[in-house]
């Protein structure tokens, strides 16, 4: 078993995504993560999609993908060095003296208060998926009210890219 | 030219050379119907039931190779087309399905006859569209025939709000001929590499064989399959879905193989050590227990769609490409060099299949007193002279027709194979006729499958189709009734049908020739006055042996080489 992050190009039409979706749904492949948005040109959706599996599975899901007519073209992100990120928000309670502790924590993990009320804050934070679960992990738990993430976007580095 | 969206669905029609369509009116496609009604060049054919008009479109394009056309409305009459959707996604035929939807504006409103056409057709089609402007009906009409025909074949829904056809909006029509898809190119071309990689293999064989599929069929490469085969000497089995591509009445075949396939074709299978599978998708009823599949053999693939290739069995060499273009790289390689295949190798091969051959895995115990199964359809063989379209639904009587009715032409076995469809037959058979007004057209079915659509024998009655329906009754759900039997002792939960319907009386209520036949020697005569009837429908109520069972068959969880063999063939008995 084997994490991969696929990057892939659709058209930007009505139903492409639940194409996407739904074949991960029919033919039971495991889908941690998937994040979607137009691009610059705006007739093309990117879609960044992370699933574990093993050897045989990855390949029927590339081959699937690739299957489906809305999408353009496809890239396994995974394969090659490449720079993945993804965003959060978290709100969690900051009250007497964890306000200090949390807020030095969020510098720590160079984490963003965006927002501020007498007993909370929401922290904009941005990283690889390890460093924010590694963030979660470090706030208290019951100081935890609400966590949102993005899901991974990457992009691979150097001159390798998925364009048309 | 200035039309409106319902003209447009009609003129895209005939661009596209369409000249049959099947369907059933209803509120979002009156628009569509309006037009159609002011026309002459396209045909439609009313069903009575949208299942049907499916079925009937899947069987004009099976016996055809051209796309089969439904056109049917919103709601309930795009539900009901469902399971004809799926039954030819699974055996990848040509469609396009045209369902009204309702209006734009209504959408998302649990309006009338309002369903998620696309949402429900999406897991059981190649591609669907929902237009949302009337500019845009034409290409996508043109994307969807583009779509269902090339590449690996299927079905592609289009669902039309009811605005998109209103007939006061008129705008400029050209039909995309050029279109071109980045999202979209099917390869056509092998790679030539894989294939001279597969020639040595090949040529290094000492037991080969080539497993066939519906692929050949499809890509219309049974010429070049043969030529194969004769060139290399060496033995062919089939899939279900296959048959016909090469001829059952040649010596190098050696029939169809998988649960109910023949013993030699098993077997052979099982000792081969190159396996050249040719458009076919290594179903798993056809592979039996995969940890057993072709222990001993070296595999090449070749297939239009690389989703098939590694999908349920590792192949070592994978060829993506048309079957056709393949083949004929293929023999053009072979023929330009000099090799020779191993001469002695093939010989000893074939001696040993002959003798899994001279087993005679098919023998039956033949009856004076009981129509058996067998007998029936070696008789339509007989009194067809082997020139039948032939299509059936599913059960036990479909696996006797696969068996005993030797196919030697491709496009005349026309059954559900992928997902077994029960009421399949009938309508299947009408698409079949429409496309061959001029051949013998025969449905084999049994008498629980016929009634899943027999309100089709209306339809028969209104276009004048003179199908011949073989119902081999025997008053189970026989191939249930046999797993029963076979794997719950015999507790025969619910696959007795009783309280039957008095077939002949049925028949003759629709306009149609109905006759019984009860006795074996008795069988031939009727068979052969229901052909001489060229005119009329027939439908031969044939009460067979209700305890027969399909054999050989792979045993539940076993490798080709288990089988469980007919009493006749394993007493050895002689018909």
């Amino acid at each position: 078993m084997k994490r991969h992050i696929i990057s892939l190009l659709m058209e930007n039409e009505a139903g492409a995504l639940s194409n996407v979706s739904a074949l991960f749904s029919a033919r039971g492949f495991n889908i941690e993560s998937l994040c979607v948005a137009p691009t610059d040109d705006p007739s093309l959706s990117r879609m960044t999609l992370v699933t574990t599996c093993s050897e045989s599975v990855f390949e029927q899901i590339t081959k699937q993908l690739n299957k489906l007519i809305d999408v353009v073209k496809l890239m396994d992100l995974s394969e090659g060095v490449h720079i993945e990120r993804e965003m959060m928000l978290i709100k969690v309670r900051a009250e007497k003296e964890m306000r200090e502790e949390i807020k030095r924590l969020a510098e720590i993990f160079r984490g963003k208060i965006i927002d501020v009320s007498d007993n909370s804050y929401v922290i904009e934070m941005t990283g690889d998926s390890d460093k924010l679960d590694a963030f979660v992990h470090v706030i208290p738990e019951d100081h935890v009210i609400e966590v949102v993430r993005t899901g991974v976007s990457g992009i691979a580095r150097g001159v390798k890219s998925l364009t048309l | 030219m200035e039309l409106s969206g319902a003209e447009i669905v009609v003129q895209a029609l005939k661009d596209e050379g369409v000249e049959t369509i099947f369907g059933y009116p209803g509120g979002s496609v009156l628009h569509i119907y309006d037009a159609l009604f002011q026309q002459d060049d396209i045909h439609h054919v009313l069903v009575r039931h949208e299942q049907g008009a499916t079925h009937a479109a899947d069987g004009y394009a099976r016996s055809t190779g051209k796309p089969g056309v439904v056109l049917v409305t919103s709601g309930p009459g795009a539900t009901n087309a469902i399971t004809g959707i799926a039954t030819a996604h699974l055996d990848s035929i040509p469609m396009v399905v045209l369902t009204g939807q309702v209006p734009s504006a209504l959408i998302g409103t649990d309006a009338f006859q309002e369903v998620d056409t696309t949402g429900i057709s999406r897991p059981c089609s190649k591609h669907t569209f929902l237009v949302k402007r009337v500019e845009d009906l034409a290409e996508t009409m043109r994307k969807a025939f583009y779509i269902a025909t090339t590449g690996r074949p299927g079905p592609v829904v289009v669902d039309i709000p009811k605005d998109i056809t209103d007939p006061s909006v008129k705008i400029p029509y050209e039909y995309p001929r050029n279109l071109k898809m980045r999202s979209y190119s099917p390869v056509k071309k092998g790679h030539l590499g894989q294939i001279k990689k597969a020639v040595d293999l090949i040529y290094n064989a000492k037991r080969p064989i080539i497993y066939s599929g519906g692929g050949v069929v499809i890509d219309n490469s049974s010429g070049s399959l043969i030529d194969l085969a004769r060139e290399l000497g060496i033995p062919v089995t089939s899939t279900l879905m296959g048959l016909g591509a090469y001829p059952a009445s040649d010596s190098q075949f050696l029939g169809m193989l998988g649960m109910h396939g023949n013993y030699e074709a098993n077997m052979a299978m099982h000792e081969a050590d190159v396996l050249i599978a040719i458009g076919a998708r290594f179903d798993d009823r056809v592979t039996g227990h995969i940890a057993h599949f072709c222990p001993q053999a070296k595999i090449i693939h070749i297939d239009i769609d690389p989703s098939s290739i590694s999908k349920n069995v590792r192949v070592d060499i994978p060829i993506v490409g048309s079957v056709k273009d393949v083949l004929n790289d293929m023999l053009r390689i072979i023929r330009e060099g000099d090799r020779k295949i191993d001469n002695d190798g093939l010989t000893s091969w074939w001696e040993r299949i002959e003798a899994w051959r001279g087993l005679g895995c098919l023998r039956y115990e033949q009856s004076d007193e009981v129509i058996k199964p067998q007998f029936a359809i070696e008789t339509l063989h007989k009194v067809t002279g082997g020139d039948l379209y032939l299509t059936s639904d599913v059960g036990q009587h479909q696996m006797f027709a696969a068996q005993f009715y030797k196919f030697d032409k491709p496009r005349r076995w026309i059954n559900s194979g992928g997902l077994g469809t029960m009421g399949f037959g009938l309508p299947a058979a009408m698409g079949v006729q429409m496309a061959h007004p001029d051949k013998q057209v025969a449905c084999v079915t049994g008498e629980a499958s016929i009634l899943m659509c027999i309100q089709e024998l209306a339809t028969c009655k209104q276009h004048g189709l003179p199908i011949k329906i073989m119902l081999m009754n025997n008053g189970y759900m026989g191939m249930v009734r046999q797993w029963q039997e076979m794997f719950y002792e015999g507790r025969y939960s619910h696959s007795y049908v009783d309280a039957l319907p008095d077939f002949v009386e049925l028949t003759k209520s629709f306009g149609h020739v109905g006759m019984r036949v009860t006795k074996p020697s008795d069988l031939e005569a009727a068979m052969q006055e229901a052909f001489d009837r060229k005119d009329e429908l027939v439908f031969l109520d044939i009460l067979i042996d209700p305890t027969e069972n399909v054999y050989p068959m792979i045993e539940a969880g076993k490798g080709h080489h288990v089988m469980a063999m007919s009493p006749a063939s394993k007493q050895g008995d002689q018909r």
